[in-house]
């Protein structure tokens, strides 16, 4: 048989792909095709995927308009989710507050004045319980953004679902569990790097075993241009994350198609529209190659990158906050033109506080249009072909190279291990700190505007937009939940929990899922079980750097 | 002399790109910084104040615990019986300024504030400081 062309393959995935209802034509009736390009192009769902995961893109489905939400109580933030839903959200994400995710409970010292402030509180089970009440999770996938305590989470995840009569095996959804992005970039790191990877080997190898509908790591680079990194260091940076994580399963025993299919990536969608576009077209031909011919992954689905993005907060600007929607506007249509899977849009109060429910629901109104009343959705990768977004497409992956060059050389050829020793050497937070240094000197001498900030300032004294308010009431709140707690569990029961899991995170070749579920279910607290760990895997301090 | 600056992360907040752009503008500034690191107390932050002997301490925050957290670093500075003044940058909704005013934070930098004007806000608060 003669080797297929990518435009045939393309064309036998499409005509087996199930298509939505809906007319795909132009406003004024001029037909179109669900692809375009000569015969001899990339197209789509095909290697290496340049043009998108899927061949009829959204044509057979839109993406998820998955919006990131947490405050206060896990009652307060339920509440929230509830209205995204019935707004027309399709996904969840769930933000955690800081003492969440340093892995503290409410009533530590440390978390006096944080707790609920930029995301929800959990502390056990029970708040876990509130936090989900009367969302169908067999319908609506979930993803929690957390990553050193994120194993913990998973624990109390599946100890809730289970209490609820749902099996872990029909659990769908994502963990972020991103950890070495948290040291290059969000710094919300409890273990030094080396302990946190066996938490993350544990986790991918209990959910390739037992969850085989969850997505075990959401490999970050949001966070990492929010940092302050340039677009090709975000693409760069995340994708060798990846790379160290394969390599982690496969130093567990798990083949790189046990892994590779589970890992979803999420990028941030800044400002400059076409380089966010070649960003998300380079991420994906260089995921599939290095899958396929570095790796070896024989299964399709190894190579196919998919992500979720997320507009750039640090371009919002907290002048003139209004016109903050025109900016996240488009910004997510370059995640759409890119390709996304998943899109959550930042409301225009975000330079000031988490987002009211009024600016919230703007945005989400800002993806509704994009998705029903642009058209956008009918072709699949519409620039492809563009001689401009092909070179800058070409470029980014250029840039990523030379990149994962000096990586695999500080890892003597092991992208891990590159990783792992950039971080200790502080290489990744450097570059991102000169890179946001770089930018800023930029908008101070005037090289670049943004609106309201240099320039276009009429209007800035007009700023009254009415915030959402978190108060120190809704700590008190959650201190008085946190106590209820402790004072109906059987605490016998939570010692021997406790106990085993600090006894079996001694041992480096068990899997801390059994214990940490078990310690979950006896409603031992987040840091609780983090102190557990500590105690073991020792904490982690940054050098101070400028 | 030039001017020493403290540049310190109280609390659980790791956002840390603001506080490392401002430390270097600062530099360029001609002033001498000192970084503390993340995740210090109010009372790490004021000894180490004392203990690096600087003109002012200044505070990132983005994770909106600063109306608890800011005030309580100028309260442990005065409890050593320390002038030394506290401003403050970060993400800070505008109806709170006045309060924080009146706890004791000589000045709040917003997001899109200019090097320019961070440097001459903190020189002349400096300046007024016994």
């Amino acid at each position: 048989m003669a080797t297929e062309s990518a435009q045939e393959r393309w064309r036998r995935l499409f005509h087996a792909a199930p298509i939505r209802p809906g007319k795909f034509d132009t406003m004024s009736g001029i037909p179109l095709a669900p692809v375009y390009g000569p015969s001899d192009a990339e197209f789509p769902g095909v290697y290496p995927y340049t043009r998108g995961v899927h061949s009829s893109m959204y044509r057979t489905k839109l993406w998820t308009m998955r919006m990131f939400a947490g405050f206060g109580t896990a009652t307060d933030t339920n509440k929230r989710f509830r209205e995204i839903i019935r707004s027309g959200g399709t996904g969840l994400s769930t933000a955690f507050d800081m003492p969440t995710l340093l892995g503290l409970d409410s009533d530590d010292p440390m978390s006096l004045g944080e707790v609920g402030r930029c995301g929800v509180a959990i502390d056990s089970l029970a708040d876990v319980r509130d936090l989900f009440a009367g969302i169908d999770l067999s319908t609506i996938t979930t993803s929690m953004t957390i990553n050193s305590p994120a194993a913990v989470m998973l624990a109390l995840f599946v100890a809730q679902a289970e209490e609820s009569g749902v099996a872990r095996e029909r659990l769908g959804g994502t963990l972020q569990n991103d950890i070495l992005k948290e040291y290059q970039a969000q710094k919300e790191f409890v273990f030094p790097p080396r302990q946190s990877m066996r938490l993350v080997r544990d986790t991918i190898a209990f959910t390739a075993a037992e969850m085989p509908k969850w997505n075990s790591i959401s490999v970050s680079g949001y966070h990492i241009r929010e940092a302050g990194s340039t677009a090709a260091e975000e693409l760069a940076f995340t994708l060798a994350n990846g790379f160290a994580y394969v390599e982690l399963a496969r130093q567990a025993g798990l083949g790189v198609d046990a892994v590779a299919p589970r890992l979803s990536f999420f990028f941030n969608a800044h400002i400059d529209f076409f380089e966010e576009i070649a960003k998300y077209r380079a991420a994906r031909r260089i995921w599939a190659k290095w899958m396929r011919e570095h790796y070896g992954a024989t299964d399709e689905r190894s190579w196919q990158l998919r992500f979720h993005t997320q507009t750039a907060g640090v371009s919002l600007t907290a002048q003139q906050p209004e016109i903050n929607i025109a900016r996240t506007a488009i910004e997510a249509l370059a995640g759409v033109l890119g390709g996304t899977q998943s899109l959550h849009t930042n409301s225009m109060d975000e330079a000031l506080a988490l987002p009211s429910e009024k600016a919230a629901r703007i945005a989400l109104r800002t993806q509704q249009i994009i998705a029903h009343e642009t058209n956008v959705t009918n072709v699949a990768d519409p620039l492809g072909g563009s001689w401009f977004v092909e070179e800058l497409t070409d470029e980014m992956e250029r840039e990523a190279e030379v990149i994962f060059a000096q990586i695999a050389k500080m890892g003597e050829g092991s992208m891990l291990e590159g990783c792992v020793r950039g971080i200790e050497e502080n290489w990744f937070q450097g570059r991102i700190a000169d890179s946001a240094y770089a930018l800023e000197r930029s908008f101070n001498s005037g090289e670049r505007v943004i609106v309201g900030v240099n320039a276009f300032l009429e209007g800035n004294d007009e700023d009254d937009m009415a915030t959402l308010r978190i108060t120190n009431e809704d700590e008190r709140k959650q201190l008085s939940r946190l106590e209820k707690v402790r004072h109906d569990r059987d605490g016998e029961r939570v010692t021997l929990a406790l106990e085993r899991l600090g006894r079996e995170a001694s041992d480096p070749d068990l899997n801390l899922m059994p214990a940490l579920i078990d310690a979950a279910k006896a409603y031992a607290t987040v840091g609780e079980m983090m102190t557990a760990l500590v105690g073991v895997f020792g904490r982690h301090v940054e050098v101070p750097s400028l | 002399m030039s001017l020493r600056v403290l540049v310190a992360k109280v609390g659980l907040d790791g956002h840390d790109r603001g506080i490392k752009v401002v430390a270097r503008l600062l530099r360029d500034a001609g002033m001498e910084v000192v970084y503390t690191g993340l995740f210090q107390t109010p009372e790490t932050v004021a000894s180490a104040a004392i203990q690096e002997d600087v003109d002012v301490v200044g505070l990132s925050m983005l994770s909106g615990a600063h109306m608890t957290l800011a005030p309580l670093v100028v309260e442990a500075l005065r409890e050593r019986g320390s002038d030394i003044p506290v401003v403050l940058g970060g993400i800070v909704p505008p109806r709170d300024l006045d309060e924080l005013k009146a706890l004791g934070v000589a000045a709040v930098f917003g997001p899109g504030a200019s090097a320019h004007e961070i440097v001459s806000v903190i020189t002349s608060i400096v300046a007024a400081t016994p």
